[in-house]
């Protein structure tokens, strides 16, 4: 039984440059990246031979340095390995860093950076089902979905420190990427094998904090693979709210079309007569008990013919009137489509907030001169309910939901635009 | 779980079996390979010293699998060319053994089982050859041909000598983890799982300087 503690990092020389190399994985390490000059070296290797040589000049800072010593998910972690790979599409090439977190009796874990985009990652062991085909596959993996997002080569452009494996400059590899906001489920695929890890998408403060990085990490920039839509869960939340309001709007409807009175103040049948010069006249006063809406409903038995009324409802004590104008036209046949008919013999006018007083209307039917006599009903009641403030109360309701939809739906969009199935 | 105790046939140094089932142990004096012969004890070579590895499991770490006690009580330890793994030998409360593999720090536990029908030669493997065990779809995920650099403590079987052989490691989709075992004429199939460290609750654990 080991009594003292086996000595965690071990230092030698790097073969290369002579400069030297920490190793903190212990006999884990199968790759170290000399810090100083590039070179890659066998760390299981008694005389540390060189398994590549320093290609070229470029060293790039990472944001952690390695040594970085955090507490992740509730245990310390060690920064021991960093690596720069990148993938080429339509020419373009696209780069992200990688981390390799080491603790001795948990193995190995990883972060990613794309443009200020961050990921916790750790392999998985079971292997992820395939459950559908077609134009986006998908996969099954402890019973979340995932869909295919994209698949590249990925090629190391730049390596600093240890790496559970025999990682060189210039390793392609088969990457593969599903999502499943906030996870992404990869595979990496050699001549050899093929190996899954799952990411989560992390907010870079949190890395930040856990590993006491100086300085504050970059905004990220784009919409990332596995970045959770923030507007889905407002658009769900607004959604809910909707609900409620909606809810409670069909009471407040239901409510006033019930409570109603629609209270019948004048209903009085009149004939319009074409030769009348003059065929304005007067109703009889009726009381308007309370402040509210007045519905004037005009029916009139025309037949190819129109009328057209000036109205105005006139209170008695203050003079003051509400003017309306209105037409009613009918007309009917029928040609080698068979019966038509066109324009309506009745038609109804809302005035909305009349005060409550005595009132009158004066009338002022006219027309065609050379038409017959017209009979016609003019019909007022009180209380009638309008139903155009709340549509537009309905609108304003729906409205956030709708521009919520709009957001999620335009960020997924963005996101759609980085994979393989973008425009 | 004392098992019984005798003498190394080599340098004479006292030599108890922990676990009554152990075919072979090594002297801790000598490093004598001794296998067991009903009473008799025979050494029948020298293992040389292990390589440095990095495991925190450690002869005499106890842990538990599934509310199952277990104490390591050995260990062999295969390489190959892109690294090694060791596979400690456990006893469990109730007399049964098993294995915990830790390659990397990744675990697993599993036990020797008999396959149902004969499992398929080694020159058919590929990966991606499915292999379906108890309704679960399997399949060959890696190929490893590794030796074993050394062995310590005591093991079920006699493990000496053995030159390069071929592993298959299986997985599925849930945590199952199968390996075939070519070592022997007839392969043995050993079926577990994958366990997070944390999961097997480890007293007596290798400390690390500074961790």
């Amino acid at each position: 039984m080991v009594a003292a503690g086996s000595p965690a990092a071990r230092g030698f020389n790097c073969s290369n440059c002579g400069a030297p190399v920490e190793l903190r994985a212990l006999q884990h390490a199968r790759a170290v990246a000399c810090t100083s000059c590039g070179s890659i070296l066998d760390p299981r290797d008694p005389n540390l031979r060189v398994l590549q040589k320093a290609r070229s000049k470029e060293s790039i800072t990472p944001d952690i340095p390695l040594g970085t010593r955090g507490t992740w998910h509730g245990q310390p972690w060690e920064v021991i390995g960093f690596q720069r790979r990148s993938i080429e599409v339509d020419g373009i090439r696209y780069s992200w860093d990688e981390y390799v977190l080491f603790n001795p009796y948990r193995g190995f874990r990883y972060l990613s950076r794309y443009e200020g985009h961050w990921n916790d990652i750790r392999t998985v062991r079971e292997l992820p089902e395939p459950i559908g085909s077609g134009k986006r596959p998908t996969i099954r993996y402890q019973g979340e979905t995932y869909a295919h997002f994209q698949s590249a080569t990925a090629h190391t452009d730049f390596v600093l420190g240890e790496f559970p494996w025999r990682v060189r400059l210039g390793d392609e590899v088969k990457v593969s990427d599903y999502n499943a906001p906030p996870y992404l489920l990869s595979s990496e695929t050699t001549d050899d094998e093929t190996t899954w890890s799952l990411g989560r998408y992390t907010d870079a403060q949190r890395i930040w904090q856990a590993f006491s990085v100086p300085g504050s990490p970059r905004t990220p920039s784009g919409v990332f693979a596995n970045q959770p839509n923030p507007y889905k869960e407002r658009a769900s939340r607004s959604y809910r709210t909707l609900g409620l309001l909606l809810a409670l709007f069909l009471v407040l409807v239901v409510g006033r079309l019930v409570t109603a009175a629609r209270e019948q103040l004048l209903a009085a049948r009149y004939t319009y007569q074409p030769k009348d010069q003059n065929a304005a006249f007067v109703t009889e006063p009726f009381a308007v008990r309370a402040p509210g809406t007045v519905e004037i409903t005009l029916s009139a038995d025309l037949t190819n013919a129109w009328i057209d009324f000036d109205l105005a409802l006139i209170n008695t004590d203050s003079g003051v009137a509400w003017n309306v104008e209105r037409e009613l036209s009918y007309y009917s046949g029928t040609d080698s489509d068979g019966a038509w008919s066109e324009g309506s013999r009745e038609r109804r006018v809302l005035l909305p907030r009349i005060p409550a007083g005595e009132y009158y209307l004066r009338v002022e039917p006219e027309g065609e001169a050379t038409s017959q006599p017209v009979s016609y009903v003019i019909q007022v009641r009180r209380d009638v309910p309008s139903l155009l403030p709340y549509g537009v109360a309905l609108l304003l309701l729906v409205a956030p939901s709708i521009a919520a939809t709009a957001r999620s739906s335009s960020f997924e969009k963005r996101r759609m635009q980085e994979s393989d199935y973008g425009d | 779980m004392r098992g019984p105790a005798g003498r190394c046939p080599n340098c004479s140094a006292p030599i108890q079996f922990r676990w009554s089932s152990a075919v072979q142990t090594v002297c801790e004096s000598c490093r004598s390979v001794v296998v067991r012969h009903d009473v008799d004890l025979e050494a029948i070579g020298e293992v040389s010293d292990l390589p440095p590895d990095s495991s925190p499991v450690q002869l005499g770490t106890e842990g538990r699998f599934d509310d199952r006690p277990f104490t390591v009580i050995g260990r062999i330890v295969y390489e190959h060319a892109d690294g090694g793994w060791s596979e400690w030998h456990l006893a469990f409360g109730d007399g049964s053994s098993g294995w915990l593999s830790d390659a990397q720090a990744e675990y697993a536990v599993s036990a020797l089982v008999r396959p149902p029908r004969p499992l398929p030669p080694a020159n058919t493997l590929t990966v991606g050859y499915a292999y379906s065990w108890q309704d679960r779809e399997l399949q060959v995920t890696t190929l490893t041909r590794a030796r074993y650099t050394g062995v310590e403590g005591e093991l079920p079987f006699e493990y000496w000598g053995k030159t390069e052989v071929l592993f298959a490691d299986l997985r599925g989709y849930d945590t199952t983890f199968a390996t075939i075992d070519y070592s022997e004429e007839t392969p043995l199939l050993f079926v577990g799982r994958f366990v997070d460290y944390d999961d097997l609750s480890l007293r007596h654990v290798r400390t690390y300087e500074g961790w």
